[in-house]
């Protein structure tokens, strides 16, 4: 009985969102168009970071929790003490561009190249057919969660090198990589302009090359993306469907490709528990 | 009537100073507090442990070696002390490649257990684990874990607060960066200063400085975020092409937009001390037959000295102290500088950038403070410096 009208008020309350700033303006932009059609309802979106999110879902202090990388191992086995069962679902992607300097020859490079790159074991562009000059290697602050997924990614989970140019933002990557002849950086696939030059990008040492863009991210071959994921507690799965059916719901994923990030395809994205897999 | 109003004013004015002293000694015991907290957090990042195969005879290794060997530039244990044998390196989030789900077991409560076999089985393996994962009578061999030392921190040169197994917070590159900034700032700032305020207060008509004191004042009310934005578009390309530089986000341009970011008070508080220098001094030297420069040089300089120097003063605290301009400018790489025209990262710069994500009270959080503190002693320093120049110039004068 008491369970019973706990649940009950739970779905009266207002749904709280909470986590990664990456999804944040995306989430916002959904749940105002979500309140449009459900004038009954209330949604609260704010902002953290992935961990915050993550972390808030036990304490029961939001009900989804926004990520823009997958739940971490440890977090896992917390859930897991706590005999909480998180549900996962993939809200949309987001693909990084490897951008040049426009003047730069280069057109493309391998995983392998870009790490080395990165981690200061090629300097020169002409060890990875450019011409001979310097390359100057543009990276986020520690703090941006691009950083870490780049980390992850591209760098297998190893250090940058130490003289790499941190920039504040990614408009000042963009800045700098177009002042710079010999420049090279990351930037989130909805900044891309013609200021700079995205490389096409191969994860099977060269094989297959990718130019980063909207289809090729969508079918699989544009390698560095990443999945932003909502996560929920399966026992709360009544109250938090209505607004993630309609995150998923074309007219949903239409905004998500609005706000520059790579929509879904839904038949692929049945909620799944952790716990199932 | 008039007694109490007298009373409660003097209450007023000995409260306001007593509060603000000790606002100031709160903030000033919190930030070493929690910069001091950096010296009690383990090397490894807290509650997991490095384990290794129990016949592996390597127990100890310093911060440096563990990035190393996490990012496979040391390969070999006999690198480290121990047998010929390459290393293999285990994170949690490898576990998808060597184990499966049902291996793992629901809600992976065999994990530990299958991580400890994996590593009892692999003789070059080192695992990076949470301390709680691995059964008891695994028979593993764990390396050594200890506290930071002051020494690997305030004589370390890399700074990587966010590497994983073990941060490293050498902070060696942001104090040189720093120091190196701020000394161009102001090599740049000083001379120009002074010979603003000379002119402004000696040479200048009355209506040039009419026009020319408010429009210096306005350079200080410019936020610091649009003179690093002008620095980022207009100067960091103009370095470049000047001086051939593979990348134009240097010290340089840090120092030059620090320059110009000092000048207003440079000028505004060294040409007041210099106006206010007495009358009657100026019209002796005047009589005695001195030139106008003569007069400027000998008699209103040194008896403006101390107005001078904590105009200076204040215009280096500022450039020490500055977080965004150079966060935009100096490209923030930390290494130690040789020469200014490479790029550079402050400490400033690095508190801003980093202390929004660093997890409260966390090592990464409490190196942030320590950096405070370190840059706290900066400027006590070159507080110390102005008042002995001011102390020893009121001697001479009197």
């Amino acid at each position: 009985m008491l369970v019973c009208s706990l649940l009950f008020c739970g779905a009266a309350d207002a749904q709280r969102v909470k986590g990664s700033d990456t999804l944040l303006p995306l989430t916002q932009e959904l749940a105002e168009q979500y309140l449009d059609t459900h004038p009954a309802e209330e949604v609260i979106v704010t902002g953290g970071g992935s961990g915050v999110g993550i972390a808030a879902l036990p304490e029961n202090t939001t009900d989804i929790a926004m990520a823009s990388r997958k739940i971490k191992f440890g977090e896992k086995m917390k859930f897991a003490g706590l005999g909480l069962d998180a549900v996962e679902v993939v809200v949309a992607y987001d693909a990084l561009a490897v951008v040049v300097n426009p003047s730069n020859p280069v057109d493309s490079l391998t995983r392998e190249q870009l790490e080395a790159i990165f981690r200061g074991k090629i300097t020169n562009w002409k060890d990875v057919g450019g011409e001979d000059r310097k390359i100057v290697v543009y990276s986020r602050e520690t703090s941006s969660g691009t950083y870490e997924f780049f980390k992850e990614s591209v760098l297998d989970n190893k250090n940058y090198m130490s003289s790499i140019l941190s920039m504040p933002a990614t408009g000042a990557i963009i800045q700098s990589v177009r002042q710079t002849a010999g420049a090279i950086g990351y930037i989130g696939l909805a900044y891309l302009n013609k200021y700079v030059k995205p490389l096409a990008v191969s994860y099977d040492g060269g094989v297959h090359y990718a130019l980063p863009s909207v289809s090729t991210a969508a079918d699989g071959s544009y390698p560095i993306v990443r999945p932003l994921y909502y996560y929920y507690d399966s026992r709360k799965e009544a109250e938090v469907s209505p607004f993630i059916s309609y995150v998923l719901s074309p007219e949903g994923q239409a905004s998500v490709l609005e706000q520059g990030f790579i929509p879904v395809k839904v038949e692929e994205n049945a909620p799944a528990s952790l716990n199932d897999r | 009537m008039k007694r109490v109003i007298e009373k409660t004013v003097r209450w007023i004015l000995t409260g306001s100073g007593f509060v603000t002293s000790v606002v100031i000694l709160l903030i000033i015991g919190f930030l070493f507090t929690e910069g001091a907290g950096l010296f009690g957090e383990p090397v490894i990042e807290e509650g997991y442990v490095l384990a290794v195969n129990g016949e592996n005879p390597v127990k100890e290794m310093s911060a440096e070696e563990i990035k190393a060997v996490f990012d496979e530039d040391i390969t070999n244990w006999k690198e480290l002390g121990g047998p010929d044998l390459a290393i293999e390196t285990f994170r949690l989030e490898d576990a998808d490649e060597y184990f499966t789900e049902e291996e793992l077991g629901p809600q992976y409560g065999n994990a530990g257990a299958a991580i400890a076999a994996l590593v009892a089985s692999r003789p070059g393996m080192v695992a990076f684990v949470p301390e709680l994962m691995i059964p008891e009578e695994s028979g593993l061999n764990f390396i050594e874990d200890r506290n930071i030392s002051p020494g690997e921190v305030l004589g370390g040169r890399e700074w990587f607060p966010t590497a994983t197994p073990s941060p490293l917070f050498g902070i060696l590159p942001l104090l040189a960066g720093t120091l190196w900034v701020s000394l161009f700032a102001i090599l740049f700032a000083l001379p120009f200063g002074i010979s603003i305020a000379v002119y402004m207060s000696e040479v200048a008509s009355g209506k040039v400085r009419g026009f020319l004191k408010p429009v210096i004042e306005l350079l200080n009310g410019i936020p610091s975020v649009v003179y690093g934005f002008f620095g980022l578009v207009v100067i960091v390309p103009m370095l470049q092409q000047v001086f051939g530089l593979p990348v134009g986000e240097s010290g340089l341009a840090g120092s030059i937009v620090l320059a110009i970011m000092a000048l207003p008070t440079i000028v505004t508080v060294a040409e007041d001390a210099m106006r206010n220098c007495p009358r009657t001094l100026r019209e002796a030297s005047l009589a005695l037959g001195a030139t106008k420069w003569q007069t400027i040089y000998k008699v209103v300089i040194p008896s403006s000295m101390s107005g001078i120097a904590s105009g200076v003063v204040l215009g280096i605290g500022r450039a020490v102290g500055e977080t965004m301009a150079v966060l935009m400018v100096t490209g923030n790489a930390a290494v130690i500088p040789s020469s200014i025209l490479e790029p550079l990262r402050t400490i400033p710069a690095t508190i801003a950038a980093e202390l929004g994500e660093a997890p409260a009270g966390g090592a990464h959080y409490q190196s942030l403070f320590l950096l405070g503190v370190i840059l706290f002693f900066i400027t006590f320093a070159i507080n110390l410096c102005v008042e002995y120049i001011s102390s020893r110039n009121r001697a001479k004068n009197n």
